[in-house]
């Protein structure tokens, strides 16, 4: 049987959900006799060469760049799944939600404890080179379509495990009641 | 008390007896079957507010937490339709707020998310509203956080002061309908009503001040068992 | 302003259940209804401060903030935008200098939206402290803040002259017309005030009275159609000490104004016909609830009952016979849709929230202060006392099998003679049509916004019970409008607007239809959201009142009857879109970075 192709990405999460991934153990070993992974923190593989069966992402969308990732996954992979509540509702980043950008921008280089007598000059960083956010945190699924969503925060290494199996061997999901939670 | 369960009406076809003046909740709940309610509170007169507990009868969508049972009435309750009805309310009420269930103290103990639980609610099927709300931390004895609030009225009508005066209301009407707390009444709350308006928020928008994931993961609520389990 | 609102308090016995009134006075006398105010208020009737609040809140005319000496509502229905209320809006911000829903930095001018305010039939119209000032143009509108600029009170703003019939009343003066285009047996003015009370009650027994309201098979004219002899009958026999006769003039279905008509030309009849139904059913004490915009008509109809008592046609022993006592007060309602609901009007009758109470029970056993209520619509107890004068079969000769008697219609939008007709029932969309002058009709919305969006193929489809119930309302649209973006959004917004907010489903779910139609007018729609609007909107039926559950019928029928107008929007090849736009999502970050200035 030929080997499905897997691409991980963290957006706006905190790699998490990909520490539940390595979580379940010893089967990483089982995982990669039927799947090898592209794209991925991983592997450290930072563009797409090939197209691939399954991508999973971690996090929302909180600036350009995210977008831009997320669409990338789109295009070449034909199944994309929301891992993690970030990814499906935004997670804690989209706490900031209710704030303006331009407060979170001026909490944070201005005014936050941290940085308040340090930039003198009154600077919010906006070199070409540096992402944009954006208005606010956007689950995936209202930046592309998404086939598949695993909740949890992180989701269970046994539900990722499970979800994965069944796309793997073409089968309805199972999302046991004990591993199906949002937290 | 002989011969209390006078009437007789059927669930989903399966005939079952009821007292006379009880409602069709109460009837499937003495009779075993499980009615997702989220509004409703043993003990507090019932409002109809969230219409997950919607029923069919004759056809006809009523609420079963406010609806009396008939002799010979027959009940739809657990059908896909139903369901995929229950299912869209959760989903909506999920929408409405901000609920971050990863953050929230009442994970694990909370009705709403006990109830997407049980029907799998992997994602709601409408786009998020990420609505502006607050944190009222102002009153001395609980924390009132608009964010996580379903506008069950359950505080409403259950914490009265003693001369039965409303210390929670609604304010506003529609969507922009908020919970209201009286600012003077709040401010002499007794230990007692504190207690009972954070026991009987089905959600985690009315909390006590100073203690929070009091229970471990794994011991809450509904951590192994769908809400319901115990019918 | 504390001594005033002690004397209004004063005025109303600190009745808590009179909160309704207290609250419309301190809103007229002192122009908003702030904290201070509320705090007053509640200890002067033993509530909390929270009970108060919950009530002032709910409702649109009750402001926590001063509106002005001038509190000017404009309203924004779907016959004002056909009419030109955008103009008219714009010359009125511009004039002002202020956008809407805010008060000039002077106190002077405040300027508001409302909802239908009732005059489909002459819009674009606005309400200035309780005037009506309608068929408003931009340069009315200059004329109108000069005047107020000038010092000119209400009154001398009028330069129109007053309306037809009873508006010119002095004890009326209003700017409205009545338009009465087809006269039938119940608006027939050929009736002599009283005549029923006096010369056909004392003969009646009260089950002869509810007898012949049955033979005659009338139904409710609200739009609900529930049998009215039966209605009566049940609230007969329930056992209580007090039981209320309600007269529900709340109408608020946009397009519908035939209670304004009834209630400035046929008040006497009106009147009479709950004075006939308390005595059927044997209650001594009735509420006429009117909608807050039409209280420019409180001082004519207050005087009327005056009259009424003098006559003894109300008051003790009505008509001579002994223990038949009867009396009507006027609740006015502070501009809320939903407590055209009849439970939702007790409530707000009681000095509440216009939430709908769950059912059963109905009002017919539990009421008014949970005492057995009826509730009617105007046209109704109207309808009534014709039924007594001339017979129940008489009444039958009109109309269809099942559908018995006469309708009065409000006609308004695109059609030379916008107007009240009455009809009987089994006209068809068409013959109405024709009746007002309407030419090149795309599309007629029966039944106000909760009713159909119907297509020409049905204009043969007919008006009664069985068909097109209505409760009377129809807004006709010529080919020149856009029935999605000018008809279906903002009936939706109208819904979202008007909303109680107890219910989960009418609270979120028009919120959610509005924002899908605009993506699809936004040209981001596509295949699979029409699909979405239908099958998310049947979430509303589990709604507890008529307003929720038929909230989405702007939608659903315009889905159904005009599919080729949702079809033109997502005519493209995309099969998923969410509607996410890059440009405007990073637009905020970019400008505060000052990567990206905004050009004009």
């Amino acid at each position: 049987m030929e080997k499905l192709v897997v691409a991980t990405a963290s957006l706006a999460g905190c790699f998490g959900c990909h520490m539940s991934l390595l979580d379940i153990d010893e089967r990483i070993l089982d995982l990669v006799e039927i799947v090898d992974f592209h794209k991925s923190p991983i592997n450290d593989i930072k563009e797409f060469t090939r197209d691939c069966d399954i991508g999973l992402i971690e996090g929302g969308c909180c600036l350009d760049e995210n977008v831009h990732v997320l669409k990338e996954f789109r295009k070449h992979c034909r199944i994309l799944v929301s891992l993690g509540e970030c990814a499906i509702m935004g997670g804690l980043p989209a706490m900031r939600n209710g704030i303006s950008v331009r407060e979170c921008l001026e909490e944070a280089y201005l005014n936050g404890p941290s940085v308040r007598n340090a930039n003198q000059a009154k600077i919010l960083p906006n070199d070409e080179e540096l992402p944009v956010l954006l208005n606010r945190v956007y689950p995936c699924h209202e930046v592309v379509k998404m086939d598949y969503f695993l909740p949890g925060c992180p989701p269970d290494a046994d539900l990722i495990w499970n979800a994965l199996t069944a796309i793997l061997e073409n089968r309805e999901m199972h999302l046991p009641y004990e591993l199906f939670k949002f937290d | 008390m002989a011969n209390s369960n006078n009437l007789s009406f059927s669930i989903d076809g399966v005939t079952c007896l009821a007292r006379e003046g009880s409602t069709i909740l109460d009837a499937a709940r003495k009779n075993g079957v499980f009615i997702p309610t989220l509004c409703n509170l043993e003990g507090i007169p019932p409002k109809g507010a969230c219409r997950v507990c919607s029923v069919k009868v004759n056809g006809k969508l009523l609420t079963a937490c406010t609806t009396r049972i008939a002799q010979g009435m027959e009940v739809e309750n657990d059908t896909p339709g139903l369901n995929n009805l229950r299912k869209a309310i959760v989903e909506m009420l999920f929408v409405e707020g901000n609920h971050l269930c990863p953050s929230c103290e009442k994970s694990g103990d909370c009705e709403l998310q006990a109830l997407a639980y049980r029907y799998t609610m992997t994602v709601p099927r409408y786009p998020y509203f990420y609505p502006k709300r607050a944190v009222d931390a102002s009153h001395p004895k609980i924390v009132k956080d608009h964010n996580r609030c379903i506008l069950c009225k359950r505080c409403v009508r259950a914490v009265k002061d003693e001369k039965g005066r409303s210390i929670f209301v609604f304010l506003n009407r529609g969507f922009e309908t908020k919970i209201y707390i009286d600012p003077e009444l709040a401010g002499k709350l007794t230990d007692e009503l504190a207690r009972k308006a954070v026991e009987v928020c089905p959600v985690g928008a009315i909390m006590p001040r100073g203690e929070g994931f009091k229970t471990p993961i794994g011991k809450r609520k509904y951590d192994k068992a769908p809400i319901g389990s115990d019918l | 302003m504390e001594e005033s609102i002690s004397s209004i308090l004063e005025g109303h016995h600190h009745d808590p259940t009179r909160l309704m009134d207290i609250l419309i006075d301190v809103q007229d006398e002192t122009g908003f209804i702030g904290d201070q105010a509320v705090a007053q208020i509640a200890d002067g009737v033993g509530l909390s401060v929270a009970d108060v609040e919950q009530t002032r809140s709910f409702y649109h005319f009750f402001s926590k903030k001063p509106t002005g000496k001038y509190a000017i509502y404009l309203n924004t229905s779907v016959n004002a935008c056909m009419m030109g209320h955008d103009a008219v809006a714009r010359t009125f911000e511009v004039e002002a200098g202020i956008p809407c829903n805010s008060v000039t930095r002077d106190g002077l001018i405040g300027l508001f939206d409302t909802s239908c305010i009732g005059m489909s039939d002459q819009e674009p119209a606005a309400i200035i402290n309780g005037k009506i000032f309608p068929n408003l143009t931009p340069f009315r509108v200059k004329e109108l803040i000069r005047d107020i600029r000038e010092g000119k009170s209400v009154d001398e703003l009028v330069v129109e002259g007053y309306g037809d019939g009873q508006n010119s009343n002095s004890d009326i003066r209003a700017v409205v017309n009545n338009n009465i285009r087809k006269i039938g047996p119940v608006l027939n003015p050929n009736y002599k005030p009283g005549e029923v009370i006096r010369k056909k009650l004392p003969e009646m027994t009260p089950q002869q009275v509810i007898d012949e309201m049955k033979r005659s098979n009338i139904r409710g004219r609200g739009g609900a159609g529930f049998p009215t002899g039966m209605k009566w009958e049940i609230c007969r026999q329930a056992e209580s000490d007090e039981k209320y006769i309600i007269c529900n003039a709340d109408e608020g279905e946009p397009g519908t104004f035939k209670d304004r008509v009834i209630l400035t030309e046929r008040p006497k009849l009106l009147l009479e016909g709950m004075v006939v139904a308390a005595y059927a059913t044997g209650a001594q004490k009735g509420i006429l609830y009117i909608r807050h915009e039409y209280k420019y008509l409180k001082t004519y109809l207050e005087k009327l009952i005056e009259g009424a008592h003098k006559r003894n046609l109300m008051g003790r022993d009505i008509a001579g016979i002994k223990g038949f006592d009867f009396d009507v007060r006027i609740q006015f309602g502070a501009g809320s849709y939903v407590c055209g609901e009849e439970s939702a009007l007790i409530e707000s009758a009681e000095g509440k929230r216009g939430e709908p109470r769950d059912k059963p029970p109905f009002p017919v056993e539990k009421g008014y202060l949970d005492k057995p209520t009826v509730v009617n619509n105007v046209e109704t107890f109207c309808s009534a006392v014709k039924v007594l004068l001339y017979g129940a079969e008489w009444y039958r000769s009109f109309g269809t099998t099942d559908s018995t008697g006469t309708k009065v219609l409000s006609i308004s939008g695109d059609c030379r003679y916008p107007g009240i007709y009455e009809v009987e029932w089994g006209f068809s969309v068409n013959d109405i049509c024709g009746m007002a002058g309407a030419e090149d009709v795309m599309a007629v919305q029966v039944g106000g916004p909760s009713g159909s969006l119907v297509s020409p193929s049905d204009f043969d489809r007919v008006l009664c019970y069985a068909d097109l119930s209505t409760g009377g309302s129809l807004i006709i649209f010529n080919h020149s409008r856009d029935l999605l973006q000018d008809v279906v959004l903002n009936f939706t917004s109208f819904f979202i607007e008007e909303s109680c907010g107890s219910c989960s489903t009418c609270r979120i779910m028009p919120v959610i239809l509005r924002d899908k139609l605009i993506k699809i007018l936004n040209a981001r729609g596509v295949k699979q959201d029409i699909t979405d609007m239908l099958s998310w909107a049947e979430v509303l039926k589990a709604s507890r009142c008529g307003l929720g559950q038929t909230a989405a019928n702007p939608i659903i029928t315009s889905i159904h009857n005009f599919r080729h107008l949702y079809d033109q929007k997502t005519r493209g090849e995309a099969r998923y879109d969410t509607g996410f736009d890059l440009n405007k999502a990073t637009q905020e970050a970019m400008m505060a970075t000052g990567k990206f200035v905004m050009s004009e």
